[in-house]
């Protein structure tokens, strides 16, 4: 693939916190993203929505490394993350550029995926100490912190089989925030848990929105909860954003007749 | 009449016996130990996205599983000293017992490792963990009880197996049996009395590991 279209660094005018550029992820022959650009600016909340299969999960585990991509470049905040510099070229990034670069990246799991043999304090305080090299006062007051700031301070000494689903997602959340990243992943954070503590979780995502100026993209099936607290929502279709705006006008007056099939049929199993 | 069982006899032997009790627990104890730690590495080095590396443990523990440790043990010991590697009954006999062992243990660690599901290891890199932290701090605690009953067995099999360095002189529990039953012209009180030792050691070993694995699971509050 030619590189040379693809800049070592995004100029200082025109840098999004996160911008995929052009970016293919297939597994073998199935082509799960298409030449995807999608730019997310510092502080802004995107949502992506549509049917399962359409790439979405794809892009949160592209951007926090989860997955390798086939073509394209994935920049944030400026530089490459996929790729770096080599000899005045872009070229695959090896596991130590990607560590570096990572740490400006969190992500909260549909399965939450706490750590079973600690408690949810020291699941918060596990990448602050080992990751960060914070000590481990430190790592203490700030994962405090962030646990009273899901409200789940109460239970901090617990082990995450002693926590409801919405609250070991809460835990999550507070892990993911205690290494300070700059730009947030929600992977279908509620798809897991039951109807009465989806609200649990979602109140700490508005929190999060109104009181912190985190860049957040976040994968969802709560059409009423992307409308909420969303500045963009991206409609996924086959691998590309078949419609993006603000969410009043995607959900109140869609342009496209797969994002109107898809909002109805949503409406519908609801 | 030779099935006459004597007592005066069996008290007179007991404490040799019970020296080389203390021996074939050295042995299976040093046997295991080295087979804990080779294994850990063997399971690792499968683990590697190395391809050389990982073809030739994986034939290394195919190797080591399809032949029989009577084999290996004289190979060690016998064979070893054509290549310059001389060494005594005693250390041939754990390396041999302890590499043997080592392949067995691998697997057992192996599944323990495949047994901790995908997402933490997917938490580790989105909490930007290195390589070691993910293994030492998140996954082997993980595997490490599932892993326990495996290595358990595998700690009576060492045990069971320690007779079979006889073979080349070291001083264990059947050894030393042989060795008063062809002094004495007695060979029922010695075998029944090496019987009752594995039986008395081997019976509570399993009971043990399996307190420990429930300790273990306490512990790290799984």
């Amino acid at each position: 693939m030619d590189m040379s279209a693809f800049p070592l660094e995004l100029p200082e005018t025109d840098r999004p916190m996160v911008r995929f550029m052009n970016v293919t992820k297939s597994y073998g022959r199935l082509v799960v993203l298409d030449q995807l650009n999608l730019d997310i600016a510092a502080g802004e909340m995107v949502s992506i929505i549509g049917p399962s299969g359409s790439g979405k999960t794809t892009v949160l585990r592209m951007l926090m490394t989860l997955e390798t991509i086939n073509g394209g470049v994935i920049y944030v905040d400026g530089k490459p993350l996929t790729h770096m510099a080599k000899g005045g070229k872009l070229v695959p990034a090896d596991e130590r550029y990607l560590r570096m670069m990572r740490s400006s990246i969190g992500m909260c799991f549909q399965h939450f995926n706490l750590f079973p043999h600690m408690t949810a304090l020291q699941n918060c305080m596990e990448g602050p100490v080992q990751v960060l090299g914070l000590s481990k006062q430190e790592a203490r007051e700030r994962s405090e912190e962030l646990l009273s700031l899901v409200g789940m301070i109460a239970k901090k000494d617990q082990h995450p089989s002693r926590l409801s689903g919405g609250q070991q997602q809460r835990v999550a959340i507070a892990r993911a925030l205690a290494m300070r990243p700059k730009v947030m992943l929600f992977d279908e954070v509620t798809s897991a848990l039951d109807p009465e503590v989806i609200g649990e979780v979602t109140n700490v995502i508005r929190k999060l929105v109104a009181e912190h100026n985190l860049t957040m993209l976040m994968v969802t099936h709560q059409m009423g909860f992307a409308h909420d607290i969303s500045d963009r929502v991206c409609f996924f279709f086959g691998g590309k954003i078949e419609e993006q705006g603000p969410p009043d006008i995607l959900f109140g007056a869609p342009q496209r007749d797969r994002t109107k099939q898809f909002l109805s049929a949503v409406k519908e199993a609801h | 009449m030779m099935f006459h069982w004597r007592w005066d006899f069996t008290y007179e032997i007991l404490p040799r016996l019970m020296w080389a009790t203390v021996n074939t627990l050295i042995a299976a104890g040093a046997g295991y130990a080295i087979a804990l730690v080779l294994g850990l590495i063997l399971a690792l080095a499968q683990r590697t996205n190395w391809k050389p590396l990982t073809f030739v443990v994986r034939e290394f523990v195919e190797f080591i599983r399809s032949t029989p440790l009577v084999l290996q043990i004289f190979f060690v010991f016998y064979v070893g000293p054509q290549f310059g590697v001389r060494l005594s009954p005693w250390t041939s006999g754990m390396i041999a017992i302890g590499l043997h062992y080592s392949a067995y243990l691998s697997e057992v660690y192996r599944a323990g490792i495949e047994a901790v599901p995908r997402g933490q290891w997917e938490a580790c890199r989105a909490l930007n963990m290195s390589t070691a932290d993910t293994y030492l701090r998140i996954i082997i605690p993980q595997a490490l009880p599932p892993s326990v009953a495996g290595m358990g067995n595998y700690l009576v099999g060492i045990f069971k197996d320690t007779p079979m360095l006889s073979v080349i002189g070291v001083a264990e529990l059947m050894h030393t049996a042989n060795a008063i039953g062809a002094e004495n012209y007695r060979f029922l009180e010695p075998y029944t009395m090496v019987g009752v030792i594995f039986l008395a050691i081997s019976l509570p070993t399993a009971g043990l590991v399996r307190l420990f694995e429930g300790w273990l699971r306490r512990k790290l509050g799984l």
